[in-house]
């Protein structure tokens, strides 16, 4: 919100710089994101009267302008076409400075001397208006070299632009923000001056006002203005509403606006004329109910919408013939509107519950300043108030005009402000700090909180406009933080806590450093990807099946989460191709989705409002995928990095197994589980990338075997299912040990690590056994290959005799041979 | 209609069904393609002997040809596919590579650097200072319900504070019961409700996690990102036990020059909030076009706990307190590496993803 420092201080006294300002802004919590100086650097700018307009040669987008700003015709070129002869507008004569620092001097353009420039409201500062010059007839009685700020009586200000908490529309106003200024400074708080209704004519003789939902509406007031006429605010009026963002548009809507800026209350001012019986009732809209908005929009009213919750209220303000006229708090209709010929006005103020403000707003996707205010709740007791300082601004400019008696004060339901019960304890348990209780007092007091003496502390009654107190003990912390936040957060000492547990990982937290070291260390590049992709890309790999769907994603590419990180890394690498730095291992260490229809166990958690349903949710499943991409990468050394990854992890034995049928996204024939003999539990996946996959998602060519390595780490991290080798340890021999080689000739189908397994368990005298060659074809029958080892054997006793590694390897054999592997 | 052109149509399909079923390779296939459906065709002829008919007669043989042509067609396109997928099944069993037979010593691997993500050490070195501090790691959901990532933290449905988030709705459940989570904090109130179920308060726990909003991603914005949380609920915490905490951590991640300042800011779970903000790691306090001429920056937020979160999860407020603050992991990485466009951290350049150590 924008707010001025002139304005600020008709409030409370305030000597501070702009600066000082802003710091102790900044520690109430009222941030200032910006600080404009307006009215400034307009010293030597005058009022010049147009005189005549020439075309200048070749030239279609400037023209020749002649003015008399006082000291005869001046000749100047200039770029806006949106005045003619006889306006009067904004000069900068040669030597001025802009608000901008731009100094003006003479200049020629296509040949023409320019002696000064014409200026248009944002060139001057004086509002976002770029479209043309100032057009300065409407506003003024426009005297030729008159200075311009002489002319707008424009004082210079300093507008602070302060971002107001949500918890906070007390001080989403002129007044708001200099009460809390006035109460950390401890200074007085200016009440602003308020009419009085100056007619016999008692309201309700003439109109009336009625609540039918006292739910939705809490609080309505409508005063009756007559004697009134359209016609221009004063324009100081004007010049503050521009400097906090709004449009002067006529003295009946500035007065509304002005209040609304002013003291945080929305009012709606009715031409009377065209409101039936001069009546004003608020209540629900109904099914079938339309409304045309001030915007142009036909409105469709009591529709349920999307939102959680969201069964379609709207309150509406009717007329007597019981005709929709606006949706309340929001915006008004067309119908009834201010128009140029309006005498008599209807003005509503009033005070709506803010939750049914809320959703009628983002149901209709209208915003306004009015709305903004209402669904953050503004201060139920202030519509008296607001309306007569509203009367107060319009009889400004319209001295005559007649405010009926006793206007119309219909009440709904309103919030009871709490009285909290605050013990002295209680702010020094919550803050750690004891503050005096004559602070204390002096901060609730300032805030307009009607404290008493309590048992053992104060008895504290939010004002009103306090939506943000709560009851109860709830309450009791919303009144520490204004303790606090009054007293300054800075003044309360620090101190750290201590505690007798030591932090660490969770076994799982390790597993997953662990992980990324092992994959740093051989040489990947750790990748982040993007989690939610394309339809196209899960129906690659997954076409048809449920997915997890985002409903309102940013982008179509962007609105089903990931069901695997295979994809995108596969297009990271080939994005790296293309730059020619693509020979590298990528992995990523990131969560999958799976849809619940599809999961074994979807996950079961609460929800809904008040967490009374139990919804299904995605599984999510971490993985470590590493895509090998260099330029001689395949299987293989996918198999070898995963050797790698097996050896540091500390896993017991885990072996890769083909796979009849690999999983979505790998070379079908090229794949292995790694299989957990101990629990038989699948840990992931190794092998090639589908070649279809890397040609359906890029354009690489010539297209190159991708290793592939997809690690779950659900299954990984849990005990059961991944077995560790044994803490313990064992000396090996310190005498010689003796190798052998031994060769089998296996059918296809038996796994070379179950072989190893079994020569390794076969004897007490093996110490290691290793694959070493793998032949198949001439010499072998169909359906066969040769598989070779080699066998050490040692003891921890004694050096092996010939014979004893001649019965051990004996022994070794026919092991094999119960697996159906003959010695070759 | 003896005279038809089209007399024998039935047994010349047949005829071209039975030769489709008998090519065996693709090639003789495609060579055939002329001859059984294209301009060799029985149909092409016949099409061409149809201009002869009366046009009644003519109108409803072509629809005669047109069908026999479309069995013929499919019969065709079948067979390629059966084919195709043979073919490409004989290349996939020649390319067959059973893993278990890696021979390791065959495999040679060129030793090059690997760099962890920018994210990921940032994470750790986080991590790791709240460790030393006492602090364990907790970890939660991406997929959150409605309940957790906003109504047991005090934001019920319709409270103009949801608008604070942007959040992605997933199509699950009632609409808008089921989010990415927007923030780190639902973490909190799992761990909360665990503690209370196992009876294992108090908390000192750090929750680091990616969370998503629908934020349309520019140099400073992603539409994911990581937020890191910490929480404590114990006995006798204070605003000012907060403050310390902060200023311990602020002092250990950022350096001793580095200090941190708590002014007041507004969430719905935390009573009372404060945004908290250090000195300008750019400057070092003394005003610089990063921290606008403050000295200072904002980092995240915090606050104690609000005792309707404590009410939420089933937490006696008389007899524990506590607080909490979150800020974001990403922000941390790119002040400490001067990182002036977060859309590098998800582009994946290699040339970029070299630099990390």
């Amino acid at each position: 919100v924008k707010i001025s420092l002139t304005w600020l201080r008709e409030f409370v006294d305030l000597p501070e710089t702009p600066d000082e300002l802003r710091s102790i802004l900044d520690d109430l919590g009222l941030v200032v994101e910006g600080i404009e100086r307006v009215g400034e650097g307009l010293e030597k700018i005058v009022v010049a009267r147009v005189d005549e307009i020439h075309a200048i040669k070749g030239a279609d987008r400037i023209r020749l302008v002649v003015v008399d700003a006082g000291d005869g015709p001046l000749e100047i070129v200039c770029g806006a076409m949106n005045f003619e002869v006889g306006n009067y507008v904004p000069l900068a004569p040669v030597g001025a400075v802009l608000p901008d620092g731009m100094e003006i001097a003479e200049r020629s353009m296509r040949g023409v001397i320019s002696h000064g420039m014409l200026c248009s409201p944002r060139e001057l500062h004086l509002s976002d208006d770029h479209q043309g010059l100032m057009i300065l007839d409407d506003l003024i009685e426009p005297s030729v070299g008159e200075r311009l700020v002489d002319a707008l009586e424009i004082t210079s200000d300093v507008i602070f632009d302060i971002s107001v908490e949500g918890n906070r529309p007390d001080a989403w106003s002129i007044e708001g923000v200099a009460r809390d200024l006035a109460t950390r400074l401890r200074r007085p708080l200016k009440a602003p001056a308020l009419a009085t209704p100056r007619s016999t004519t008692p309201s309700d003789s003439v109109a009336s006002a009625g609540i039918d939902d006292p739910d939705v509406c809490g609080h309505l007031t409508v005063s009756v203005i007559r004697a009134l006429s359209v016609v221009p605010s004063p324009l100081w009026v004007q010049e503050r509403l521009r400097n906090a963002g709004m449009r002067p548009i006529s003295n009946i809507v500035d007065a509304s606006n002005f209040v609304m800026l002013e003291l945080g209350q929305p009012t709606h001012p009715y031409d009377a004329s065209r409101v039936a019986r001069q009546t004003l009732r608020a209540r629900r809209a109904r099914p079938g109910e339309t409304l045309t908005t001030l915007d142009g929009v036909e409105r469709q009213l009591a529709i349920p919408g999307r939102g959680l919750g969201d069964t379609g209220e709207d309150c509406v303000i009717v007329d007597g013939d019981d005709h929709v006229l606006g949706l309340a708090g929001i915006m008004g209709g067309a119908s009834s509107e201010i128009a140029d010929t309006t005498t008599e006005v209807l003005l509503e103020a009033a005070y709506f519950d803010p939750m049914t403000i809320a959703r009628s707003s983002k149901r209709h996707g209208l915003r306004s300043e009015a709305s903004h205010r209402n669904e953050r709740g503004v201060d139920p007791e202030l519509a008296l108030r607001a309306a007569a300082r509203f009367v107060e601004i319009l009889s400004l400019s319209v001295p005559e005009l007649e405010w009926l008696k006793d206007p119309l004060d219909v009440w709904g339901v309103v919030p009871t402000p709490p009285t909290l019960a605050i013990r002295d304890q209680d702010v020094e348990r919550l803050l750690g700090i004891k503050i005096a209780r004559e602070d204390i007092i002096a901060i609730l007091e300032g805030m307009d909180f009607t404290v008493a003496a309590g048992d053992e502390g104060l008895d504290a009654t939010a004002p009103g406009r306090r939506p943000d107190i709560r009851e109860g003990t709830f309450g009791r912390a919303d009144v520490i933080e204004e303790i606090a936040r009054l007293y300054g957060y800075e003044r309360i000492p620090r101190h750290h806590p201590a505690w007798s547990e030591v932090g660490g990982l969770t076994a799982r937290q390790r597993l997953r450093r662990h992980l990324r070291q092992i994959a740093v260390d051989a040489g990947a590049l750790e990748a982040w990807t993007p989690s939610l992709g394309s339809d196209a890309d899960f129906d690659l790999l997954r076409s048809g099946e449920p997915r997890v769907r985002v409903t309102n994603p940013l982008a179509a590419d962007e609105s089903v989460l990931r069901a695997t990180l295979v994809t995108g890394l596969v297009r990271a690498w080939a994005r790296n191709v293309e730059r020619g730095t693509g020979d590298v291992i990528l992995a990523e260490i990131g969560v999958v989705f799976q849809h619940p229809s599809v999961s074994a166990r979807p996950r079961l958690v609460k929800g809904g409002v008040g967490g009374t349903l139990t919804l299904e949710l995605p599984r999510e499943n971490e993985r470590l995928t590493v895509v090998l991409g260099r330029p001689e990468d395949d299987a293989k050394s996918a198999v070898a990095l995963w050797n790698l990854i097996k050896g540091r992890l500390g896993l017991a034995d885990v072996v890769v197994r083909s796979l009849d049928e690999a999983p979505r996204g790998l070379h079908p024939t090229r794949a292995g589980a790694l299989v957990d003999r101990g629990s038989g539990a699948v840990l992931g996946f190794v092998g090639e990338v589908d070649a279809s996959l890397v040609n359906a998602i890029t354009s690489v060519s010539p297209l190159r075997r991708l290793g592939v390595i997809d690690l779950d780490l659900d299954a990984l991290a849990d005990p059961d299912l991944a077995t560790r080798r044994s803490l313990y340890v064992t000396v090996p021999s310190r005498y010689p040990s003796a190798a052998i080689d031994l060769a089998f000739v296996t059918p296809r189908g038996v796994n070379a690590a179950d072989l190893a397994d079994t020569l390794r368990h076969a004897s007490d005298l093996v110490e290691s056994v290793s694959l070493f060659d793998v032949y198949e074809g001439a010499g072998l029958p169909e359906g066969t290959r040769s598989l070779a080892y080699s066998v050490r054997f040692s003891s921890l006793e004694r050096t092996l005799s010939d014979a004893e590694i001649s019965d051990a390897r004996a022994t070794l054999i026919s092991a094999a041979a119960m697996i159906n592997a003959e010695l070759r | 209609m003896s005279s038809s052109p089209l007399s024998s149509l039935p047994e010349q399909t047949d005829e071209l069904l039975a030769s489709i079923a008998g090519f065996a390779t693709l090639d003789d296939l495609r060579d055939a393609e002329p001859a059984i459906t294209g301009k060799r065709s029985i149909f092409a002829s016949l099409q061409k002997s149809l201009g002869s008919l009366e046009p009644d007669e003519r109108r409803s043989a072509g629809a005669q040809l047109q069908e026999a042509r479309r069995v013929v067609v499919d019969a065709f396109d079948a067979r390629r596919q059966d084919l195709e997928r043979a073919a490409r099944r004989i290349v996939l069993e020649a390319d067959r590579l059973d893993l278990g037979d890696v021979v390791e010593s065959d495999v040679s691997w060129a030793l090059t650097a690997g760099h962890p993500g920018l994210v990921a050490i940032t994470q750790q070195e986080l991590e790791d200072v709240f460790v030393a501090m006492g602090f364990n790691v907790a970890e939660g959901p991406e997929v959150e319900t409605d309940w957790y990532n906003f109504e047991a933290l005090n934001i019920p449905p319709a409270h103009p504070a949801r608008g604070m988030w942007d959040t992605f709705y997933i199509d699950l459940g009632e609409p808008e019961t089921v989010v990415l989570r927007t923030h780190t904090s639902p973490s909190q109130i799992h761990l909360m409700e665990h503690a209370v179920a196992t009876n294992t308060l108090p908390i000192h726990a750090v929750m680091p996690g990616r969370c998503y909003r629908r934020d349309t991603p520019d140099a400073s914005h992603l539409y994911s990102f990581h937020q890191i949380e910490g929480l404590i609920v114990d006995r006798g915490i204070t605003f000012g036990d907060l403050a310390g905490v902060i200023e311990t951590f602020t002092h250990a991640y950022f350096g001793s020059d580095i200090s941190s300042r708590l002014r007041p800011g507004y969430f719905p779970f935390t009573e009372p909030s404060a945004e908290f903000e250090i000195t300008c790691t750019i400057c070092r306090g003394e005003g610089c076009r990063t921290c606008s001429f403050t000295g200072w920056i904002e980092l995240g937020g915090c606050g104690m706990l609000d005792p309707a979160v404590l009410a939420a999860v089933g937490i006696d407020a008389e007899e524990w307190s506590g607080f909490a603050f979150g800020f974001g992991i990403d922000r941390c990485a790119q002040m400490r590496h001067q990182l002036n466009d977060m859309r590098a951290l998800t582009e994946n350049d290699t040339r970029f993803l070299e630099q990390l150590s």
